[in-house]
């Protein structure tokens, strides 16, 4: 009897041990370059390519799994998934829900794009997807203020006139000015905004976050995350 | 899927459709027409057994048993849809996972709760983080038929309450006077007359039910609704073969003629069953039947 209590404790643990190797990547899937669904249907981008290499040289297994944008957080904390890799801004209201690993993705310049020039993008209507750092500076730069669940919807709502402005991150809107065929482009000056993007985990997993960091540590040092920024953001990105 | 996609940007403007409709994303578009198609199958009748019992408790002579019955009805008619969607499932998926927490890791000393975190041991969650994403999925799908269920059943069990109190006196009295039992009475004179009276209420539920399965989308699955609105959405060349500008318009017209084909087929069944339920009931659908036929 004894034995088998031994067993089956001993089964137990070294069953929980496997099970701490499946990572769950929580991401949105709608933000491209970071991350899209590609025409086979599964996670592509800038960020699935990361996550796939910071796994394996943590050495985990990994799983993406795609959440809308609204309820990533809260479906994070009840642990539906462990990590958040979908282009989020490492910021301090965040901080105090959730941790962040260091930084992926150099601090990035978010841009407005309007649908015509000479937009006056401190009062106006501007567009902005909801709970992100744009949605946040938006609102205290005195413009007036329309949310959007996805990142689609805040460019179909500069087209149809309903917002003068949106703003999001400039990489996020450069393949769209570059094919609109002239209906869209830039206005104003970027604005930089937010401490880089980082993977989100609960703030209880702190074992989970020190693999990821020294993950990212590791890429960075030889040059491999270089790489992949040029590859998905162009050659003139900000790299490390 | 076609041996000539390959290289799209250079075909015609049919061969570039057949193309781009069976691409991956879209194979997945079409399976959750089946997936909203399976959800309707299952949630309709586990609804009406909610419905069902929810009714049967209501007009029960045991006075706890009909508080219960008439709280169901009241609380979950009374708070709205979504509200209910968004908090009911993580509610219900966290109490499954605390209860095999409490099972199955006794010796678990640190706290659920840290926080806002919500953490158990690793061989209680539901489902297991080893889980393929299909055993995820269909856990998601599984308390989503819960919860429409649950909602759908309440509605359902108000229409069977007044069914069953629309059945005349008169035909409860006369099995009295046979000497039938009240268990017989309500089995063999009340239910199979009540359905008559009810079919009008449910298939209303029936309709509103069809139209609101995109609220799945609330719940993480990827119904219908969710993956126009991904097809839909602007494509630069940059990520996809198939680049095109916003075509949400087209995708949801197409939902739009699913949803009213889909309420046609049903009203239409609707009728057939009303016919039949008719037959020989003491209704004035029932007389102008006999009549008919006489």
């Amino acid at each position: 009897m004894k034995k088998l209590i031994l067993g089956t404790a001993a089964l137990a643990l070294s069953a929980s041990l496997a099970w701490a190797d499946t990572v769950r990547m929580g991401t949105e899937g709608a933000y491209p370059p970071y991350n899209f669904i590609n025409d086979a249907g599964e996670v592509d981008g800038f960020e699935r390519e990361v996550g796939d290499e910071l796994c394996k040289r943590a050495g985990l297994t990994c799983e993406w799994v795609k959440n809308d944008w609204d309820s990533i957080i809260p479906n994070l904390v009840s642990g539906n998934y462990d990590t958040i890799i979908a282009g989020m801004s490492i910021t301090a209201e965040r901080d105090e829900v959730i941790d962040f690993t260091q930084d992926y993705f150099p601090p990035t310049a978010s841009a407005y794009v309007a649908a015509s020039d000479g937009v006056d993008t401190m009062k106006g209507v501007i567009a902005a997807q909801a709970a992100t750092i744009q949605a946040g500076h938006v609102a205290e730069s005195g413009a007036t203020l329309v949310e959007f669940a996805t990142p689609e919807e805040t460019i179909a709502a500069v087209r149809n006139g309903e917002a003068d402005a949106v703003l999001a991150d400039y990489d996020y809107l450069v393949p769209l000015v570059e094919e609109s065929n002239g209906e869209l482009m830039f206005v104003g000056d970027p604005v930089p905004l937010g401490g880089g993007v980082g993977m989100g985990l609960r703030e209880s997993d702190g074992e989970l976050r020190d693999k990821f960091d020294a993950a990212i540590t590791s890429m960075k040092e030889d040059g491999s995350l270089n790489t992949l920024l040029k590859k998905w953001f162009g050659d003139d990105t900000q790299t490390y | 899927m076609f041996s000539f996609c390959a290289d799209p940007d250079t075909l015609g403007t049919f061969r570039w459709f057949s193309c781009y409709l069976t691409t991956g994303v879209h194979m997945s578009f079409y399976l959750s027409f089946l997936k909203v198609l399976l959800l309707l199958a299952i949630t309709a009748p586990v609804a009406l057994g909610f419905g069902f019992l929810g009714a049967m408790s209501a007009r029960s002579h045991i006075p706890p048993v009909s508080w219960l019955g008439k709280i169901y009805i009241a609380i979950v008619r009374g708070v709205p849809d979504i509200a209910f969607f968004l908090f009911f499932v993580i509610a219900l998926d966290q109490v499954f996972e605390w209860s095999r927490h409490q099972i199955l890791c006794p010796e678990w000393t640190e706290p659920v709760r840290q926080g806002s975190d919500f953490i158990v041991c690793p061989i209680a969650k539901l489902p297991l983080g080893t889980s393929p994403e299909w055993v995820h999925e269909t856990y998601g799908f599984f308390l989503a038929v819960i919860t429409f269920a649950i909602v759908f059943g309440a509605f359902a069990a108000n229409v069977l309450y007044g069914g069953m109190r629309a059945v005349p006196r008169a035909q409860l009295e006369t099995a009295e006077a046979y000497g039938m039992t009240r268990r017989q009475t309500f089995w063999r004179i009340l239910v199979p007359q009540m359905w008559v009276y009810a079919l009008p209420g449910l298939s209303n539920l029936w309709m509103v039910l069809i139209k609101a399965t995109p609220l799945l989308f609330l719940l993480g699955i990827e119904d219908i609704v969710y993956w126009a609105r991904e097809l839909g959405g602007t494509k630069t060349s940059r990520f996809t073969d198939y680049p095109h500008g916003d075509w949400r318009m087209w995708y949801f017209l197409f939902l739009l003629v699913f949803y009213l084909a889909f309420t046609r087929v049903s009203e239409v069944v609707l009728e057939r069953l009303m016919t039949r339920l008719t037959h020989g009931q003491a209704t004035s659908g029932g007389e102008a039947q006999r009549k008919a036929a006489a």
